[in-house]
């Protein structure tokens, strides 16, 4: 029997995507898995995967069309078959119904399209913490922590059950209860974050500023920095050979990272009832492309070498130009920085990303007389300005962050000690 | 008390009301001479005459309808249908009629009858005799629906049914007629929206009524052996619902299962596990988990027939599943 190929949501927040190229020509043999063609969502070139084994029956429409989520892309099916009769009108990808297509394919074809895979559903959903609601309620009452608690339940559902004798071990720190906390979603042992509570000073903040300045109460932190010795640690590096060869940047995300850690409250997400302060210093890095910009995310940036992070980046920003990032590629960043010194700002403001609680702007590395013990003399100095939440980072909380993040830049063999 | 079949407890029950209120009477096929077709109404021409016992043609538009008459007129009508598959026929003179008589005379006439029959599947009577219409009847504002488990149930709710003000549709249960069981004499009334706990449990709530009750309690029993406690709560009024009851017992046990055996799309157990999620969701440590008729018109043959119908086993499986078991 004949099976739909329907336009597939490749990315959390796509709703049309469109046929780049043909990976799989009519007559040619497709087992399930196999690359169909490659469709360019909102944010990036995906691959349009079978999700059934057969033949290429037919291609709907040709290279260059736009089609909605759920409009039909090609038939499967064994080879010589006909497309079904009535389908034809369905190639027309126009305004005609395309959320009913969406709706109805399932029904007329239910082993042909199954459900998105894991990979397009929303990331958040993993970090959520499954329980019961009576779980959840005793759990309140009780101060337990779910997200320390194993689930029996369906999918790890935590039932009552899993909440009886483990209340002592549980129970959560009164003073600072984490509402809950996350694990990697690879398995990897440890807590990736915890959600705070909003405390009531937190509350008035948040209420207040967002009063004055709405919907993200903003500030703005500016300091200047000596990169003279990250300059000449760059060409000592680069020395040694083109493997050697690491950027400003690469040096500045390390250094992020690693006073991310020490300054917790500003590697945080803004979640209106709540703060979430992560555990990883997972670093969105805008990268200019040719329609506009996105930032791939240079994952626990605070544990990787900068040789790591420099292959990383590099890779990461190329294919960010080729629009060949996968959705969980450029989502999911604790802390943003927007670079533009390649062409040549010394200052600017960035705007935060949402949730996040802080971005750093970074300007030019350029020359400029500096006083050192009283004499005048030519220094690599590079200005920085981070936006800060107010409601989730204070004054004093984000200026010790850039104290931090300035130190390690002056002394750039702090990131290795 | 008097050990009693349900037959006899419905029977007593016509019988105490009639002597009782001389503007009550019953009117159906077969309900005089032949003594209805299940003998519910053996005796009552003897004892009361055909002005009070009337046999009717086969005609359940005809008669529910002069029944909607003599209500609306100020006597007290007990119209029964032989099975209330065959009172599809007259649904136009219960739901538009009977049903809305109070409301579209401003309050002015109300309509104080009760429509009866044995409801649901006997045993390989086929799809047309054997549907339960519980939730039909459920979903109109204006008629108020019952359906008795026990011979002492059966008594005490055609008693309320008869003296209520208003339309009430009585559905009793063929398989139930020669059950057996322990009745008060006299006045004993069930009030109407009262659900009733068969047995008392901690760990799961098996919400049935009429004849799903019996294998709940088989359910609630094999459980038991397993240390599992279950409660069991009978219904008894689909409408009104006692939903103070299903909270209590739903914020009790945690656990909830609702057997019926109609089908369940916008099912009688739909509206509990509506009414549960909304008032007392933080009290549910599973989501509430149906059994009932299976979605299909009623098999004839046996053993399909056995397997459509909401059984002890069904019940027992549901309940480990609420139970992560």
């Amino acid at each position: 029997m004949a099976t739909k190929v329907v336009m597939e949501a490749l990315s959390p927040t796509m709703e049309e995507g469109r046929l780049v190229e043909w990976k799989k020509n009519e007559g040619d043999a497709v087992a399930a898995g196999d690359v169909l063609a490659e469709v360019e969502t909102d944010k990036a070139v995906m691959e349009l995967v079978a999700r059934a084994a057969g033949t290429m029956i037919k291609q709907v429409v040709p290279v260059g069309t736009t089609l909605p989520v759920g409009g039909i892309v090609a038939w499967l099916g064994a080879k010589g078959e006909a497309v079904p009769d009535g389908s034809a009108p369905a190639a027309a990808p126009a305004a005609a119904a395309p959320k009913a297509a969406a709706a109805a394919a399932p029904a007329s074809a239910p082993t042909a399209v199954p459900a998105p895979s894991a990979l397009s559903a929303p990331p958040a959903s993993s970090d959520r913490v499954k329980a019961s609601p009576l779980a959840k309620k005793i759990a309140k009452e009780k101060g337990l922590d779910l997200g320390r608690v194993q689930g029996s339940g369906p999918a790890g559902r935590v039932v009552l059950r899993d909440l009886e004798g483990a209340s002592a071990q549980t129970a959560a720190a009164p003073s600072r209860a984490p509402l809950a906390t996350g694990r990697a979603s690879t398995g990897a042992p440890g807590v990736v974050f915890e959600d705070v509570a909003l405390t009531q000073i937190r509350k008035t903040i948040a209420k207040r500023l967002s009063q004055s300045l709405g919907p993200i109460p903003t500030f703005y932190l500016t300091m200047d920095v000596d990169m003279t010795r990250c300059a000449e640690a760059r060409e000592a590096l680069k020395a040694l050979g083109p493997e050697g060869k690491v950027s400003f940047n690469d040096i500045i995300i390390k250094a992020v990272a690693t006073a991310l850690v020490q300054h917790p409250a500003c590697n945080a997400w803004w979640m209106d009832d709540r703060i979430r302060i992560w555990h990883e210093a997972n670093i969105g890095m805008a990268v200019a492309v040719e329609d506009g910009l996105i930032t791939p995310v240079i994952r626990n940036a605070e544990s990787k070498s900068l040789r790591q992070i420099s292959a990383e980046s590099r890779e990461l920003a190329g294919r960010a130009r080729e629009k060949k990032l996968k959705p969980e590629e450029y989502t999911g960043s604790s802390f943003s920085i927007s670079n533009l010194g390649m062409f040549d700002i010394e200052h600017f403001t960035a705007i935060i990303n949402p949730p996040e609680a802080g971005i750093l702007a970074v300007g030019k590395v350029r020359e400029e007389p500096a006083v050192v013990d009283g004499q005048v003399v030519v220094r690599q100095k590079m200005r920085m300005t981070m936006s800060c939440d107010h409601r989730a980072i204070d004054g004093a909380t984000g200026s010790a962050f850039l104290k931090t993040l300035k130190t390690l830049l002056e002394n750039p063999l702090a990131l290795v000690w | 008390m008097a050990l009693l079949t349900y037959r006899d407890a419905l029977n007593q029950a016509l019988a105490e009301e009639m002597r009782r209120d001389p503007s009550v009477f019953l009117m159906g096929e077969e309900v005089g001479v032949y003594q209805g077709a299940y003998k519910v109404s053996r005796g009552l021409l003897e004892e009361f005459g055909p002005m009070r016992v009337v046999d009717t043609p086969i005609t359940e538009l005809g008669f529910a309808g002069v029944g909607v008459g003599a209500a609306s007129l100020g006597l007290r009508p007990i119209i029964e249908f032989m099975t209330w598959n065959f009172a599809l026929l007259a649904i136009d003179q219960i739901v538009n009629h009977a049903a809305k008589m109070r409301y579209m005379s401003g309050g002015q006439v109300s309509c104080p009858m009760v429509f009866r029959g044995p409801g649901g599947a006997a045993l390989q009577l086929a799809s047309q005799h054997s549907q339960a219409f519980e939730s039909y009847y459920a979903h109109i504002p204006g008629l108020k629906v019952l359906a008795p488990a026990t011979p002492a149930d059966a008594k005490g709710m055609l008693k309320a049914a008869i003296r209520d003000d208003d339309p009430v549709i009585f559905i009793e249960g063929e398989m139930l007629y020669n059950t057996k069981g322990e009745v008060p004499e006299g006045e004993h009334i069930v009030p109407i929206g009262k659900a009733d706990l068969k047995r008392e449990g901690t760990d799961v709530t098996i919400v049935c009524h009429s004849k799903t009750v019996t294998p709940a309690l088989k359910a609630a029993e094999a459980l038991a052996a397993e240390n599992i406690s279950a409660e069991v709560l009978d219904l008894r009024s689909i409408r009104p619902l006692d939903t103070e009851a299903l909270f209590r017992s739903a914020a009790k046990t945690h656990r909830v299962v609702v057997a019926e055996e109609g089908w369940a799309f916008a099912g009688v157990g739909a509206q509990v596990v509506d009414e549960i999620q909304r008032e007392v969701f933080d009290e549910l440590d599973a989501p509430v988990v149906r059994v009932t008729g299976a979605d299909v018109p009623m098999p004839y043959n046996k053993h399909l027939e056995k397997a459509a119908k909401a059984d002890a086993p069904k019940i027992v499986a549901a309940c480990k599943k609420v139970l992560y078991v």
